[in-house]
């Protein structure tokens, strides 16, 4: 048995393998209404497994105990604020996840036959428009799981028009300040990366893509605005620039929070752009997924969309199949319908003045949480943000305390930290985006802790390096993780 | 920090130690401070081949991976089998026993275009 | 005041105050960096808003209509313990984001090395990732790790592996540039034809990709072929796509397998038309540092005590950038915390008697169906609980009839296959009642006339 210790709510938790007994069950299966065969007559014998070894055997009010206790360790946005920089951690609201539940929705199939599923086309087709008119697109695909995968899919679909005109690139410009998906993914398309340096405003300088920007290049990869929270003020330019020698401007949308009904990217000259659902649209992360991440394109690139798509034939939709020039599928069926609907719920309990009103709130908090911390925290590009903004740990190099220490001892006051450590380009970054639907007063107590921190690392830096000392763990041994990689329980490694 | 004067340096941060035909290879006491705890060393296999300036293997930290850039042309002749279970050798001990790989080098006038300590101690003060 | 203020807490005065600390006299000089000639002029063209009742009566006019079904083919109906939307329906799981800082996220990480030790056992393999896309990309992300470990661009890829799987490991290639040979089923087998295997495998071949069960529903014999792969110096990449057979069948692991991927959404994830669902990927320690996807390893906190963290993250895109295994960087993690509670109440007894229940249901199925004229089962081999099914007629029309009974009678596979222009393919799983059974056999009999 485990020792007993006063923890308090927090409680010990030990590994689902370790608690439970033998012959315990959680589970009631349908009655037996036909006979039970004995498998080795159907199955050959060494196709056939003996038991599940180590598999856990325990009552269902064991198994709620122990993921509640779990779940009490965590901290989401519904547990307070969440100023994750880049990941736009709003309220997810609740209705959503209802609708998300709909039996006509959870239960169905996806080969049932069209004709009865007319209303989940609707639902998609409107939706693919919806998010078209945001971003001044002509047609958008919503099969891309996640953000990282719309990248992909429009890395694949710039190599196919390329390929369609005769041209084979294999170069890909990418600014220093991109998400490090922007990176992979062109790696991962198979093109050789150029990376851009952004100028002391913190934007893509025009004069440099024009130097670096040749027959070779297919593609421009920016994000707008982009991960400083600056409004990339050339990008207008930097399209002409790079349409004129025939390559493809793609934009990574993460950070479309700032922007909705402001200005579209697809009249700032921007050819694609996949989109967060589940940043910009409400839909929940879920401990890191499942996300979906739409794309958006031009009119050139629609006969390179994945299949299927949905096609609208007078009140009919269908999906249509046959597309020769699609770049295929990137992944079974047709994206993960069941975050696709609560966007559309989403979008649909906002309207246009309502996505205009967040994206005008998202970027007022973050120009508020920008002045507030400005005297204690430094900040590298001194000018209006958009929805997010980058500090860094200079004023606290001198207390040798960094970026980690001071995000750790925000922990101790009850907040998620922000970002830390990207963009690259700062050093020491701490990346901030508070949202819209963070109020007046949550932003106040904010800046008010940070305020309190620095006033810390300069009296009492102990309080940050030792921090976070109010939580189930206390810094945990990475090194050790990685050194000594343990990535699943063992019968005879248990504590 | 250490830069043994009877080693030879690269602007890569690599040191290279002289040994007739071969050459022993690790990372400078400066590159593994840089680093911070390394977790892993991915190093190439005996016989295969490098050009100078090549990337030969990586060596990783919790949360940065470095290539190691072959700092001569040759063949790799052994490696330190060591560093797969003790890769903090290359923390505690760059110069001894955190080395990498011995080289068979191919041109041996490529150890005059390295660097002597001096030389790269004064690229590290110009970095910082 | 508009409805979607539930959602904006901002007051007049607030944005008031807010603007004069800012220093700015509106929200529109906010945005003063944006050109105005880059500016949106008009509103967007968008429906809405709409208050919550409202919205939720539009919703439930929008849903899908429910038949009695019959239909598999990657996607399954399997009973979902009430417990699983209860727990997962705790907003500290579902709103929180990657576990990036430990300290407060010990619970899904926790849950994730639960997850990745579930996997290891139930696909016989040694490590596993924190999850992927679905069960297709989770195959094409194996294919490209095999080419990455063995330095060779040629896979030999199964016919008989879930067609739309292909066209994702298709997709996929043809960006890495690499060459697919594909290896046929044969024909009254419904099995991988080991004999063109065995003539197409040679030292240019990075891996060879099997399903088991396969799209057939038959389970493919591994016997053997794991040891022929390796001797050319290939990687063997097992693929499922219904994972609660691994409860009855030996699995891919202790065949030898590389690399086991495959798709979850049978161990407690709802069909929500095809997504969002669970990609497994498992695969040998000596491939740790080759895997794609995040990792979550045990350690000690500052005081000793046991914690988990994300670890190996040099592998990933925010550390490597271009040089990453793999640019994915959301994965499903809420649908593996459903597959780690299914499987926590299913436990060792459970999952193989549910599926046991599933092998006898389809047996019965196969049963009932034999004794009707102009039907057979296609293929000889061993299924779990869907089989390929031969009629007369044209199954377009056939499952058309049967639609006016409100039964979802099988997959139509010409779809897939252009040869097997008679044949659904149909699946049984727990769900389906022996009256039901009973009904589709006798419907099927009458809509083929």
């Amino acid at each position: 048995m485990k020792d007993i210790k006063d923890t308090g709510l927090l409680q010990d938790e030990p590994l689902i393998f370790e608690q439970g007994g033998e012959g315990r069950k959680g589970y009631s299966l349908p009655r037996w209404d036909v006979e039970q065969v004995k498998e080795e007559e159907r199955i050959p014998s060494h196709l056939l497994r003996k038991e599940l070894e180590g598999f856990p055997q325990l009552s269902e009010v064991e198994v709620v105990r122990h993921y509640t206790r779990l779940s009490q360790w965590n901290f989401g946005v519904d547990s307070g604020f969440y100023p994750l920089g880049s990941c736009t951690m709003k309220y997810n609201p609740k209705m959503n996840e209802e609708v998300a539940r709909m039996r006509g929705f959870a239960h169905l199939h996806p080969y049932q036959p069209e004709s009865l599923v007319q209303g989940i086309l609707k639902l998609m087709h409107g939706l693919e428009g919806y998010l078209a008119e945001i971003t001044g697109m002509d047609r958008v695909t919503l099969q891309p799981a996640a953000g990282a995968h719309g990248e992909l899919t429009g890395m694949m679909m710039i190599r196919a028009a390329l390929q369609a005109r005769g041209e084979k690139r294999k170069k890909v410009l990418v600014p220093d300040t991109a998400h490090g998906t922007n990176c992979s993914t062109s790696a991962v398309a198979s093109y050789q990366m150029v990376e851009i340096k952004s100028n002391e405003k913190g934007v893509i300088p025009p004069g440099k893509v024009a130097e670096l920007m040749n027959e070779e290049v297919s593609a421009i990869m920016v994000t707008h605005p982009n991960t400083l929270g600056l409004f990339e003020e050339h990008l207008a330019e930097i399209a002409e620039i790079v349409h004129r020698k025939g390559g493809f401007v793609y934009c990574d949308g993460a950070n479309l929070n700032a922007l909705m009904g402001i200005a579209r990217l697809g009249n700032l000259g921007v050819d694609m752009v996949h989109l967060n659902l589940h940043k910009t649209f409400s839909t929940p992360h879920g401990g890191g997924g499942p996300g979906s991440g739409p794309l958006a394109v031009k009119e050139e690139l629609i006969p390179f969309l994945p299949v299927p798509v949905i096609e609208k034939e007078g009140e009919t939709f269908r999906f249509d199949y046959n597309r020769p020039k699609s770049i295929g599928r990137m992944k079974a069926f047709y994206g993960n319908f069941g975050v696709l609907l609560k966007a559309y719920a989403y979008i649909l309990s906002m309207g246009a003045e309502g996505l205009k009103r967040a994206s005008e709130m998202a970027v007022l908090n973050a120009n508020y949480l920008m002045t507030g911390l400005k005297g204690s925290y430094y900040l590298p590009y001194d000018r209006p943000c958009m929805h997010e903004c980058v500090f860094t740990d200079r004023y606290q190099e001198k207390d040798h305390v960094s970026t980690l220490d001071i995000a750790k001892r925000l922990i101790d006051y009850g907040f998620h930290p922000p970002t830390i450590y990207f963009p690259l380009v700062v050093k020491g970054a701490l990346m901030m985006e508070p949202t819209e639907t963070e109020s007046k007063e949550g932003l106040d107590r904010f800046i008010e802790t940070m305020i309190i921190i620095a006033k810390e690392a300069e009296e009492n830096s102990d309080l940050l390096r030792q921090a976070p000392r109010k939580v189930k763990v206390r810094r945990l041994d990475e090194v050790l993780a990685a050194r000594k990689p343990k990535l699943k329980w063992n019968r005879d490694q248990s504590q | 920090m250490e830069f043994p004067e009877e080693l030879l340096y690269s602007k890569d941060h690599e040191w290279v130690r002289d040994e007739g035909n071969q050459v022993t290879i690790g990372i400078t006491d400066f590159a593994q401070s840089q680093l911070k705890d390394i977790v892993y060393v991915d190093l190439p296999e005996t016989g295969s081949e490098f050009k100078k300036g090549e990337s030969m293997g990586v060596v990783e930290s919790v949360k940065t991976v470095a290539d190691i850039f072959s700092p001569v042309t040759g063949k790799v002749v052994e490696k330190n089998l060591e560093l797969k279970d003790h890769p903090e050798y290359v923390n505690k001990d760059p110069y001894g026993k955190g080395w990498l790989l011995k080289l068979e080098m191919k041109e041996k006038e490529e150890l005059r275009e390295l660097l002597s300590h001096q030389a790269y101690q004064g690229i590290l003060s110009e970095e910082s | 005041m508009e409805s979607y203020f539930r959602y904006i807490p901002h007051t007049k005065e607030d944005v008031r105050r807010m603007l004069e600390a800012i220093g700015v006299r509106s929200i529109e000089d906010l945005f003063g960096n944006i050109p105005q000639q880059q500016r949106l002029s008009k509103p967007l063209d968008l429906p809405g808003p709409l208050s919550e009742p409202d919205l939720l009566s539009h919703m439930e006019g929008l849903q899908g209509t429910l038949f009695s079904s019959f239909l598999g083919g990657g996607a399954y109906r399997h009973f979902i313990p009430s417990v699983i939307s209860h727990l997962v329906s705790r907003s500290e799981f579902y709103t929180a984001y990657t576990p990036y800082q430990p300290e407060i996220s010990q619970g899904t990480l926790q849950a994730i090395f639960e997850f990745q030790t579930l996997m290891c056992q139930l696909t016989g393999m040694e490590v596993s990732n924190a999850s992927m896309y679905d069960g297709a990309s989770s195959l094409a992300e194996a294919v490209s790790m095999a080419a990455r470990v063995t330095g060779r661009k040629k896979v030999l890829l199964s016919q008989a592996v879930h067609p739309e799987y292909r066209q994702v490991i298709r997709t996929y290639l043809d960006a890495e540039q690499q060459e697919i040979v594909p290896i046929p089923y044969l024909k009254g087998k419904g099995a991988t034809d080991e004999r063109v295997l065995a003539q197409c495998l040679d030292e240019d071949v990075s891996a060879v990709v099997i399903q088991s069960p396969n799209f057939f529903g038959v389970v493919e014999d591994f016997q053997g072929v794991a040891e022929k792969i390796h001797e050319k110096g290939g990687l063997m990449v097992a693929g499922f796509n219904e994972a609660i057979a691994y409860g009855m069948l030996r699995p891919p692991g202790e065949f030898g397998a590389d690399i086991v991927a495959g798709e979850g959404q049978s161990l407690g994830i709802p069909l929500s038309f095809g997504g969002p669902y669970l990609g497994i990927f498992t695969t040998r320690d000596k491939f740790i540092r080759n895997m794609p996807g995040r990792l979550v390893g045990e350690t000690v906190d500052l005081e000793g005590k046991r914690g988990f963290v994300l670890t190996l993250a040099t592998r990933e895109q925010h550390i490597r950038r271009e040089k990453a295994t793999s640019n994915i960087c959301t994965n499903e993690g809420l649908c593996a915390l459903m597959a780690t509670i299914f499987l926590s109440c299913l436990g060792k007894k459970g999952l193989r008697e549910l599926a046991l229940m599933n092998l006898s249901k389809v047996e019965y199925a196969k049963k009932t169906v034999s004794q009707i004229e102009d039907c057979k089962i296609a293929f000889s081999s061993p299924t779990f609980n869907e089989f390929v099914l031969e009629i007369r007629g044209n199954p377009e029309k056939v499952v058309k009839n049967m639609m006016t009974e409100e039964i979802l009678g099988g997959l139509d596979l010409v779809r897939f296959y252009p040869e097997l222009d008679h044949h659904l393919l149909v699946t049984v799983t727990e769900m389906n009642t022996k009256e039901e059974i009973d009904r589709w056999a006798e419907v099927l009999e009458k809509a083929m006339k």
